[in-house]
């Protein structure tokens, strides 16, 4: 095939620009409210004092031991996340060493960086391709709500939890390696309460 | 029999682990070899241009360490002398010299990165970036005793820096430029004749120099392709002048030449600082600055060498406490010019590494 | 050290080419007509003296009134730099000439213009947004974007 000189775009497509941004001009008509923070179940639970069963112990335990997290690095906190695998903070040490370029294999998304409404269809993307169970850590300020770059508004979406629900908020800017991997044991503790099975369902049959 | 292929488009990006970044390329191909490409920009576009119009000119500060994050000093360096060309501020000389210091120190850190990456993309997954990861460490820790942050450090102010170095700096910076030849070498004795990475970056994505010019390339990338022009010699700005110092070139202006290009210039920097450590004088390190700065009415270009090319700032002053207008001059997004001529003709693979080779931040691309 | 050349002197160089083309100069920069932009940047790049082989940056600022897009041209042959204006007074549908065949370096950076100022570069090869996508509403540094 004969190449065009430069200044020639051979694919140069606005029908495929045009739809993108229709569906991000969709997605920030949708997302004006925050999705909720899903841990109601938590005081669910210990309103209800249910002790979990052994099963769910065990599937907890093999579950918060070995997060996989999906590569989504936008902005700065990748580097801190980088660092936190590095030699020196060593996350393995936490059973999550593996970072997965492919977000079917990873089970934890740990959005480190602004979003933008541009970029809020494709996290959106990556998160349902996500198989279940999953987890999010917000990292960062920018994560949270919008941080520094919050009153630019036309660009900036003002956190994560507008898109997709967050479990565990990692405040600074960026945090440091040891906050994110605090954030981390704090999402493992959470994942040890996890109710697997339904004791009340099954005792009822 | 000749083999009929027809051209497909592949997306790639924004998500993807060799992009950097949320950076986009709709590749047109047809079978393996790269026929066209089209680069999407805007997916970390946070408008830092239309923020500084509403700050003061000491608040732009902390916007301008999110640009090229990886060399945060760099960008503070860029913007403050911008700010006191529009002000006629003049800088303590133990200022200039610790600016010097921490601007080549941060240099080393990018350059490492950017190397580091470089060889990520050419197949060696992580684990030269992990090496480059423990000197980087070093150099982050002696930005946190002078800061207290370890990427978005905000130290440096118009007309100086924000506080003096600690007195455990200067040792510890010592212990490091005794490291550091050490390391520069083991990485030169695993490289520098790796067979696999002359296979893959010998010859491939040769951008030659005039082409260089004619896009505006800046940094590394322009003196890989045998263009001798460093604005630290060419058109010196702080002390630049007073050290003595090398502006090293490459010869054809492939892949290997910008790894090679990066290497010697982080040599470079060590043989500043070298210098910089044994010249500083004490004194004070700010100016008397106003707390808010009314620059007179006019417009300024303060730029400076980054470790990705010419970073400069264009302010715009009403005589007001906030610039009218900040524009800056992103080398990432100017250096990605030549990238469609660059990769046209070479295989998917190749795309990657000449893509690599480059060294961009996207949080610089798209501000 | 890179020189900053007088802005009246190279307007003087200029004149003599192209008559009334030059509305004024001052001593760092001099401001053209938008319809003789593209050739006395041609003029910029290959006389003999000047060379401004390299474009550092375009940008606009928005004063209300008219847009001021300024090309910063600087010469590695010589090590002398310049800033060329040009003012677009059209608010509705503002354009200018694109430089793209004379320096290559400026295609984002129009591209970036266009984007969020909304002037037109004429002969542009790719002119469509850059930063924000396909049907968003404005350009955000206007001086009057909300």
């Amino acid at each position: 095939m004969e190449m065009k000189p430069a200044g020639q775009y051979i694919y140069s497509d606005i029908e495929l620009d045009r739809e993108e941004g229709q569906v991000i001009a969709d997605l920030k008509a949708k997302s004006l409210e925050p999705i909720p923070d899903p841990d109601q179940w938590l005081e669910e639970e210990l309103q209800q004092n249910i002790l979990l069963t052994t099963v769910d112990a065990l599937i907890n335990w093999g579950r918060r031991s070995s997060l996989w997290p999906a590569i989504c690095f936008p902005a700065c906190c990748a580097f801190e996340l980088i660092a936190a695998n590095g030699p020196r903070f060593d996350l393995s040490r936490f059973g999550m060493e593996i970072m997965r370029a492919s977000p079917r294999q990873a089970d934890l998304m740990i959005t480190a960086g602004t979003l933008t409404w541009k970029m809020a269809p494709n996290v959106r993307r990556i998160y349902h391709q996500m198989a279940e169970p999953k987890w999010v850590i917000a990292m960062g300020a920018c994560a949270i709500s919008g941080g520094i770059f919050a009153s630019a508004e036309y660009a900036v979406v003002p956190g994560y939890n507008r898109i997709i629900p967050v479990d565990v908020y990692v405040p600074g800017c960026p945090p440091r390696p040891e906050a994110l991997i605090y954030g981390i044991q704090m999402l493992q503790k959470k994942i040890a309460r996890r109710k697997n099975i339904d004791m009340r369902k099954m005792l009822e049959r | 029999m000749a083999v009929r292929t027809e051209p497909f488009v592949l997306n790639m990006g924004p998500v993807h682990p060799s992009t950097h970044g949320v950076f986009r390329m709709r590749v047109t191909l047809d079978g393996e070899v790269v026929v066209d490409i089209e680069p999407v920009f805007g997916y970390l576009h946070r408008g830092i241009e239309k923020l500084a119009e509403q700050r003061t000119y000491a608040g732009i500060i902390p916007l301008t360490d999110r640009l090229d994050y990886i060399s945060s000093m760099n960008n503070n360096f860029a913007y403050c002398l911008a700010v006191e060309k529009l002000a006629g501020i003049k800088v303590p000389e133990r200022a200039e010299y610790i600016r010097v210091i921490i601007s080549e120190l941060q240099r080393i850190a990018a350059l490492l990165i950017a190397v580091g990456a470089f060889l990520n993309d050419c197949g060696a997954f992580f684990t030269p970036f992990l090496y480059m990861f423990r000197e980087r460490e070093r150099i982050v820790d002696l930005f946190e005793m002078v800061s207290g942050q370890r990427l978005t450090y905000n130290y440096l102010r118009a007309g100086g820096v924000s506080q003096d170095l600690p007195e455990e700096f200067l040792p510890a910076l010592r212990k490091f430029m005794d490291m550091m030849p050490r390391f520069m070498d083991e990485y030169d004795r695993l490289l520098q004749q790796n067979e696999i990475l002359i296979a893959r970056a010998k010859g491939v994505g040769i951008l030659p120099a005039e082409q260089a010019i004619n896009c505006s390339i800046s940094g590394p990338v322009l003196r890989a392709s045998g263009v001798k022009w460093d604005i630290r010699k060419d058109d010196p700005y702080s002390i630049y002048d007073r050290f003595d110092f090398d502006v090293p070139t490459q010869p054809a202006g492939d892949c290997y030449d910008r790894y090679r290009q990066r290497v010697e210039e982080m040599r470079q920097s060590l043989r500043i600082i070298e210098q910089a450590m044994k010249q500083i004088p004490s004194g004070p390190v700010r100016a008397e600055v106003p707390h808010l700065i009314h620059p007179p009415v006019g417009e300024a270009y303060g730029r400076i060498e980054c470790p990705k090319g010419e970073l400069g700032f264009y302010l715009v002053s009403d005589n007001s406490i906030a610039p009218y207008r900040c524009h800056i001059r992103p080398p990432s997004l100017i250096n990605l010019t030549a990238l469609r001529d660059m990769v046209r003709g070479w295989k998917v693979a190749d795309l990657i590494i000449i893509f690599g080779s480059i060294d961009i931040t996207v949080g610089e691309i798209d501000r | 050290m890179t020189v900053a050349l007088s802005g009246k002197e190279v307007a003087g160089k200029i004149e003599e080419k192209f008559p009334g083309s030059v509305v004024e100069s001052g001593p760092d920069n001099l401001v053209v007509k938008v319809d003789s932009l593209l050739d006395i940047a041609r003029f910029l790049k290959e006389a003999d003296g000047l060379e401004f082989n390299y474009l550092n940056f375009v940008t606009a600022v928005d004063y209300y009134d008219h847009f001021a897009v300024a090309y910063r041209l600087s010469s590695l042959k010589h090590n002398h730099s310049l800033t060329v204006k040009a003012r677009c007074y059209d608010r509705e549908n503002p354009a200018l000439p694109s430089v793209t065949g004379l320096w290559q370096g400026a295609d984002f950076q129009e591209r970036e213009i266009y984007d969020l100022f909304g002037i037109r570069f004429e002969g542009h090869p790719n002119l469509k947004r850059i930063f924000l996508w396909e049907g968003f509403e404005g350009h955000p540094l206007r001086k009057d974007f909300i």
